[in-house]
């Protein structure tokens, strides 16, 4: 039987008799991705943008519902845009830069991000996390017209998984019955509850927050409220013992509500307790309508290792964070940006199976940072002891008045790309008197150039970037081809291309990956050196 | 312990201590933590070495060592 768990925003996948149904054996596909959340959508643009043939199921017919995820971080938005879609997600999206702290009825201080100029995208965009699945789905057609080979399975639902070795079983529940598939590569993008993870019987561990929160979407009917994040410890209106307020597309509102733990959720959900809260909130005045509303608890834990042989955990599925800083949907982008060219590069055979072990030992970095500033934000907004509540309210009464104080208010710590320092796939960093931000291992920093931006240029694959340096215009090392693209400092009046890249260096030669992070730097080009350190990024060494 | 100065380094210690009790005079205990709370805050940040701050966590953990 297939229940579905949650209603569709979007009905775009409706079911569809597939001939592998009817076929006498198993058929085999590359590669089958489980799940067609953000993660899983996003996993197949990748792949299907390289020609990969690539099959995602999942058990319902379309995009959920549930808005969750608001805000997408720069690098997301980045990533989305390298695949075609990040311009119209900025158009749709809110952008934001004021945030106001409250505690109780006072105004504790205001910040404002004072975005860096010169990148193509904001540091936040507010989104309902729908329309981000749905822009993302767009694209994937639009891929698929031009001959991507992605195909999305409606109401098709994995009940078994069983690795074979060199491939891997899978079951299928659909409206029709069973059947069952094969896979080269399975990648489990099924969701924070993943049931492949369970399936192979792996572990998810890491700590349990006792603390629930309600989450109402509102349609404003009368009045406006800027646009900025207003966040309140302890507010004087008792709606919760925290509370967030956030602009998105569409006149709504996120309104997020720090209920506690031995909460009666039916209770709690019924429309007349959730507009209590919320007209205590905002006056007896104010019009709206509820949108969406739901209760969630989190968790702050990852799996051990995301790859396991021909299975490879992508998203929610391999950590979960709590929502304080936005780093789930984030940093699910950023594992298939990671994964994508390296699975890319090993089932063309232009590099060693290996190399997928190298998305667990980045993907495993980037989710410890993500858990450790979740951790951080969760045990400052929600204090687990007396004298932990005590500091945190000594922080907001300092902060008013001195100002070293705001730096400790900790309401999320918005998400933003971690650096694989000191990974295997780096190669050296040897360029004198250049910015650490573009160390190998970072992600680039996007620069303005004339007539459009520094990441548009790097593209999908890897790329020797020179700045006032020689260099042939491709090399190709043991298949593997790095094209070159020529800048100068003076292709950026502004400077900050300078800035970001060659600092006190007056040349620069860098290797840089497909997902765009730095990969090895240099004052000039070394043909040897170049070519060592893009095998040494292919995993080949 | 590198950097914590375990010796005197108060002019007139006497004075001082007067005047942390003085400090939490009439308070209940919980406005004497919050000041508590607030003082280590503050002199935390006057010393700002990340050092000499996790030496005198660590010190003040294990009072006996
Ligand atoms: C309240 C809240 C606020 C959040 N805010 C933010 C934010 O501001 N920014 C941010 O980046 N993130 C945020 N997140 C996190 C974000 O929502 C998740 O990280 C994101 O949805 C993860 O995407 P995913 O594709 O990995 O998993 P999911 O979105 O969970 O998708 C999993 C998919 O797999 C399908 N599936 C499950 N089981 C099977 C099966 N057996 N067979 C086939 N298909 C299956 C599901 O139906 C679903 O379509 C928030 C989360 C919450 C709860």
């Amino acid at each position: 039987m297939l229940q579905d768990r949650y209603t569709l925003a979007f009905r775009v996948y409706p079911y569809a008799r597939s001939a592998d149904q009817d076929a006498p054996a198993p058929v085999r596909h590359p590669v089958v991705v489980g799940g067609g959340g953000p993660i899983g959508l996003a996993m197949a643009l990748d792949l299907g943008r390289q020609g990969i043939p690539v099959l995602v199921l999942d058990d319902h017919e379309g995009i959920g519902m549930g808005s969750r995820a608001i805000c997408f971080s720069k690098r997301a938005l980045e990533i989305a845009d390298r695949y075609g879609c990040g311009e119209a997600m900025l158009e749709k999206g809110v952008v934001w830069n004021v945030g106001k702290v409250f505690h109780d009825d006072r105004q504790v201080f205001e910040f404002n991000l004072l975005p860096e100029t010169g990148h193509k995208f904001p540091a936040f965009i507010n989104l309902q996390q729908p329309y981000f699945e749905r822009f993302l789905f767009d694209q994937i057609e639009a891929e698929r017209a031009r001959g991507a080979p992605i195909e999305i399975r409606g109401k098709n639902r994995i009940d078994a998984v069983e690795d074979a070795g060199d491939h891997v079983r899978i079951a299928i529940t659909t409206p029709d019955g069973p059947y069952a598939l094969e896979a080269d590569w399975l990648i489990a993008c099924d969701g924070a509850g993943s049931p492949i993870r369970a399936m192979l019987g792996l572990d998810f561990e890491g700590r349990v927050f006792q603390d629930s929160f309600l989450i109402a979407d509102i349609r404003m009917k009368s009045t406006e409220f800027p646009t900025e994040r207003w966040f309140w410890f302890e507010p004087w209106f008792k709606s919760g013992a925290s509370t967030l307020l956030h602009k998105q597309p569409d006149d709504v509102w996120r309104i997020d509500f720090q209920i506690g733990w031995d909460v009666d959720r039916k209770e709690e959900m019924k429309p007349e307790n959730i507009r209590r809260r919320l007209d205590a909130m905002l006056g007896p005045e104010v019009e709206y309508d509820i949108v969406w509303s739901s209760i969630y608890t989190f968790q702050c834990r990852r799996m051990r290792k995301f790859t396991h042989n021909r299975v490879i955990f992508a998203g929610d599925s391999a950590h979960q964070v709590s929502p304080f800083g936005a780093r789930g949907a984030n940093s699910g982008m950023q594992d298939v940006d990671n994964l994508g060219w390296k699975l890319g590069l090993v089932m063309s055979g232009q590099a060693p199976a290996s190399l997928i072990e190298s998305y667990n030992e980045e993907r495993v970095h980037g989710a410890d940072e993500n858990i450790l500033n979740s951790t951080r934000a969760t045990d400052f907004i929600t204090p687990k002891s007396k004298t932990s509540h005590i500091f945190r309210n000594a922080v907001l009464d300092l902060a008013e008045h001195m100002p070293f104080a705001r730096s400790l208010v900790n309401s999320g710590r918005l998400s933003v790309p971690c650096t694989y320092d000191g990974l295997s796939l780096n190669g050296p960093d040897a360029l004198a008197g250049s910015p650490a931000r573009s160390r190998p291992g970072s992600a680039c920093a996007d620069a303005p150039l004339e007539g459009g931006y520094l990441l548009d240029r790097l593209g999908d694959g890897f790329v020797i970037l020179t700045l006032d340096a020689a260099a042939p215009e491709s090399i190709e090392e043991d298949g593997v081809v790095a094209r070159r693209l020529a800048l100068g400092a003076a292709d950026d009046a502004s400077g900050a291309l300078r800035e970001r890249y060659l600092g006190d260096a007056a040349s620069a030669v860098y290797l840089i990956r497909p997902d765009q992070h730095v990969a090895a730097r240099w004052e000039n080009y070394d043909e040897a050196a170049l070519r060592a350190a893009l095998r040494k990024a292919c995993g080949k060494d | 312990m590198a950097k914590l100065v375990t010796a005197l380094n108060i002019a007139a210690p006497d004075e001082f201590y007067e005047k942390l009790i003085r400090a939490h005079e009439g308070l209940s205990d919980d406005e004497s933590a919050a000041l508590n709370a607030r003082l280590i805050l503050v002199l935390a940040n006057q010393i700002g070495d990340a050092e000499i701050l996790a030496e005198a966590l660590e010190a003040c953990r294990t009072p006996a060592a």
